[in-house]
């Protein structure tokens, strides 16, 4: 939701799920097939920029909302180390050529 | 607006990579305004396409991909996923409906809710370069729209 509404796009349907199922929950067919029909109904009914937050609900409890990508104690050194890869990761595909 | 709670996905996101050693926060890359034109047409005269994060031809090494314009024929039955940034805690995208709505579009279109589906899709890479977005990919894409004569693109990132 910050992301997309920092980016100003024309319109955006919010689904308030976890990231990585944008239509709805994997299954739910219903909640798949309503963000389509919304989304359509949107591109072709708003008369400004908008954004519209659905009723698509993640059927289990709301954790997952503090835990995605949380940093504390016990991932603090861990995290440390995936920077560290990332980074000689990164230096050894710029020197390979690999990089737009 | 509903009074719900959404995840600081920015504020997160600052604070994962800066927990990882990177010293430049990251920028999104956004516009000034907001670009908005309203179809001249009903929704049954129009043509929808799908602009997706999910990799198609995941040979390619992540950091050169580009945009890539591919025919909905050719929609892999699973794409690859585990590259991208989602809650991997707590779903899974072994569903490809739940990102990538192709049986959805068929459907509407043989019910005449929509004129067609797009002859092609469209995957966007997910790099850091703003100028590789803004002047390569995204211009690339908006060219296959117009050969397409897409009237609807939906942008379903991951």
């Amino acid at each position: 939701m910050d992301i997309v509404t920092h980016c100003n796009v024309p319109r955006y349907l919010h689904n308030d799920l976890p990231l990585g199922n944008p239509l709805g929950s994997p299954g739910d067919r219903e909640t798949q097939l309503e963000s389509v029909l919304s989304a359509l109904q949107l591109a072709i009914s708003a008369e400004h920029s908008v954004v519209q937050v659905s009723d698509a609900a993640w059927k289990g409890d709301g954790q997952w909302k503090e835990n995605y990508n949380k940093v504390d104690q016990s991932n603090r050194q861990a995290l440390l180390r995936l920077g560290q890869e990332n980074r000689k990761k990164r230096a050894e595909n710029k020197a390979r050529g690999l990089a737009r | 607006m509903k009074n719900q709670k959404f995840v600081p996905y920015m504020e997160r996101t600052r604070l994962f990579y800066q927990a990882q050693g990177f010293e430049k926060a990251y920028t999104w890359a956004h516009f000034e305004g907001t670009p908005f034109a309203k179809p001249k047409k009903p929704l049954e005269d129009c043509v929808v396409t799908v602009v997706t994060t999910a990799v198609a031809h995941a040979k390619i090494p992540k950091p050169i991909r580009r945009a890539e314009s591919i025919p909905f024929t050719e929609t892999p039955a699973r794409f690859e996923t585990s590259e991208l940034s989602w809650d991997k805690e707590t779903t899974h995208t072994d569903d490809r409906q739940s990102y990538f709505p192709l049986e959805i579009l068929n459907r509407l279109a043989g019910q005449g809710i929509i004129k067609r589906v797009s002859k092609r899709f469209h995957f966007v890479p997910t790099q850091y370069s703003h100028r590789a977005t803004i002047n390569a990919d995204a211009p690339s894409i908006a060219k296959a729209c117009g050969e397409d004569e897409v009237d609807i693109a939906l942008l379903i990132p991951l």
